[in-house]
């Protein structure tokens, strides 16, 4: 079945004409068309547009152009700011806002002939683990429609596992392509920061943000990210270092290979998640790699450090929505501080509000020196912890997330029992590196995710690793019921 | 460490966002929980360290040359915009 083949033997059957890109295409819009209303993983759809462009790259191949991605259907997260098309954020704030450009994610992909179908659900501004806080409603995990996919990339991941693309694109800025990977049984990675260009990508927390892709394999994922990856000149955070084959260093051996055990991933890591990585490391084992153990002390500060940070550049990033050039406005403003005020008081949900708030307040006279200035000095700490752990092993593994998928409703009240569903996957971020989630089992019939770190620039040797594992189990091959 | 309702109304106020009296006393617990939450930083000990604002070292401003590299868009940009007139974006009477 078509949705099911992966993006290199969907790109067989198009260069043999076994299959056009339009009828590629009408076929994800069928299943999204039958699928999506019980997920909710879309907030945009772009039928029209899909087949125009897809029938653009029919043309293209029939004038001979080859090309990994050419004529291949994707999603992406309505965070990348898409040209003539509407760009929410998940926010009231964006809910008539049509991006007057592509972000130069959306212009790498569709140069590269890819497919849009439309743009995915996910918590507003980025800000959540769960995707329940979107003005559009939440996403149900295709696994259990009663349990969240996670967040903030919900919808992508959904989308993703639910096979109603060949693949999706998210962001990480604490975990937000990791953590729903992780819980919807899919691939997702996060490069380093500074690897993919954010130029065009709503800005949340402009030190942590970085965009990447959710797809059903590491080697699926390789070919995605070589296509985003690279400099750009328009993102000033963007570095100028060459992208490795990513695909060409899939099968690389592994013999050798020093994969630390983060020593503080395993306290008080429940025994049936515990497990499920033992195993994982008994195949790495096999496959010729060293485990070592290796502890990262300061990294249990990492999430009120993240919960300082973030919110601080949040409620600097957000400043721009004011009911003034673009986004939501209130009705009959009295004046321009209520013109102000409202429209952002009821443009913005209450996570962001709270975000926002407690930005404001860390950044605040009297409290910049106790709180953010104390994180950015913490933030280095973890960066050295990582660096230091760097010397003695290739690659960090651990669990992506404490459990698997909780129950939509379950967590939404209380934001700091939410904020500790990042607790392994905050530390990336804070340090820049790369990271990927990938199946490695079920707990209650669930998926659990397992996580490689890498040092700055290792996106090949992850997908390396991840790519050699996910040949020797199929984790990543299982599909939810009802949506094989 | 927790906030009063005047912290949240001084803090919405710098943060121009309204915040109706239904919500304040919600809004009053979650920030004084996130604030208790992220004091763990403050009981810390740090040594002297710098500070990171970016997560990769030895990163500086890239600066480009002087030149005109954009043309006028200033039509399509504002498309989006609430309220335009002339070419400017309508609001509220500032200066009485």
């Amino acid at each position: 079945m078509l949705h099911t083949l992966s993006i290199g033997e969907l790109g067989r059957s198009l260069s043999s004409g076994e299959i056009s890109s339009v009828e590629l295409t009408r076929l994800f819009l069928a299943r999204i068309e039958r699928l999506n209303p019980a997920l909710n993983a879309l907030i945009t759809l772009t039928a029209e547009q899909a087949l125009l462009a897809a029938a653009a790259a029919d043309r293209r191949r029939a004038a001979g152009e080859k090309g990994p991605l050419l004529g291949i259907p994707l999603i992406h997260k309505d965070i990348f700011c898409t040209d003539g098309v509407r760009t929410s954020c998940g926010s009231r704030m964006l809910d008539n806002f049509v991006a007057p450009y592509d972000a130069t994610v959306v212009a790498r992909l569709k140069a590269a002939g890819t497919v849009m179908l439309g743009k995915a659900n996910m918590d507003e501004f980025a800000m959540g683990s769960s995707n329940e806080t979107s003005f559009y409603g939440p996403v149900k995990n295709p696994w259990d429609t009663s349990k969240v996919p996670g967040g903030s990339s919900g919808g992508s991941a959904a989308a993703a596992a639910a096979r109603l693309a060949a693949f999706t694109t998210g962001t990480d800025t604490g975990g937000s392509i990791r953590q729903p990977a992780a819980l919807t049984g899919v691939t997702g990675v996060k490069p380093t920061y500074g690897r993919v260009s954010r130029y065009g990508m709503i800005a949340f927390a402009s030190s942590l943000d970085q965009a990447g892709v959710f797809a059903r394999s590491a080697a699926d994922a390789a070919i995605v990210l070589q296509a985003m990856a690279g400099f750009d000149p328009r993102d000033s955070t963007s570095i100028d270092t060459p992208v490795p084959d990513y695909p060409a260093a899939l099968q690389e051996p592994l013999k050798g290979l020093k994969i630390g055990l983060l020593r503080e991933f395993f306290d008080g890591l429940e025994a049936r998640n515990a497990s499920l990585i033992h195993d994982a490391l008994k195949i790495y084992r096999g496959l010729g790699a060293e485990t070592v153990e290796v502890s990262l002390p300061h990294l249990p500060l990492s999430v009120p450090t993240y919960y300082v940070v973030a919110p601080a550049e949040c409620s600097s990033n957000l400043s721009r929505f004011d009911g003034v050039r673009f986004g939501y406005r209130c009705e009959n403003p009295t004046d321009l501080l209520d013109l102000y005020k409202r429209s952002r008081g009821e443009g913005f949900g209450a996570e962001v509000k709270r975000r926002i708030m407690t930005g404001t307040y860390v950044l605040s006279a009297g409290y910049f020196d106790a709180y953010y200035l104390k994180a950015q000095k913490v933030r280095r700490l973890i960066t050295d912890d990582f660096r230091a752990a760097f010397e003695q092993v290739d690659l960090l593994i651990g669990p992506t997330t404490p459990t698997p998928a909780f129950a939509i409703g379950a967590k939404i009240d209380d934001p700091v029992t939410m904020y500790l569903n990042d607790i392994y996957t905050i530390g990336a971020n804070l340090a820049g590196l790369p990271g990927v989630s990938l199946p490695c089992g079920f707990v209650e019939e669930l998926p659990m995710g397992l996580q490689l770190i890498g040092p700055h620039f290792s996106e090949a040797k992850l997908l390396n690793a991840a790519h050699l594992f996910q040949q020797a189990t199929d984790w990543h091959s299982r599909s939810p019921r009802g949506y094989e | 460490m927790s906030l009063t309702r005047q912290d949240v109304e001084k803090i919405a106020h710098l943060a121009r966002l309204s915040i109706t009296e239904q919500e304040m006393p919600v809004y009053v617990t979650s920030l004084s929980s996130i604030v208790d939450f992220v004091d763990e930083l403050s009981r810390a000990r740090i040594g002297d360290v710098e500070p990171m604002a970016h997560p990769l070292d030895g990163q500086h401003q890239r600066l480009r040359a002087d030149v005109v590299s954009e043309t006028d868009h200033h039509e399509k940009y504002q498309a989006n915009a609430p309220a335009v007139q002339a070419g400017l974006y309508v609001v509220p009477r500032v200066i009485e």
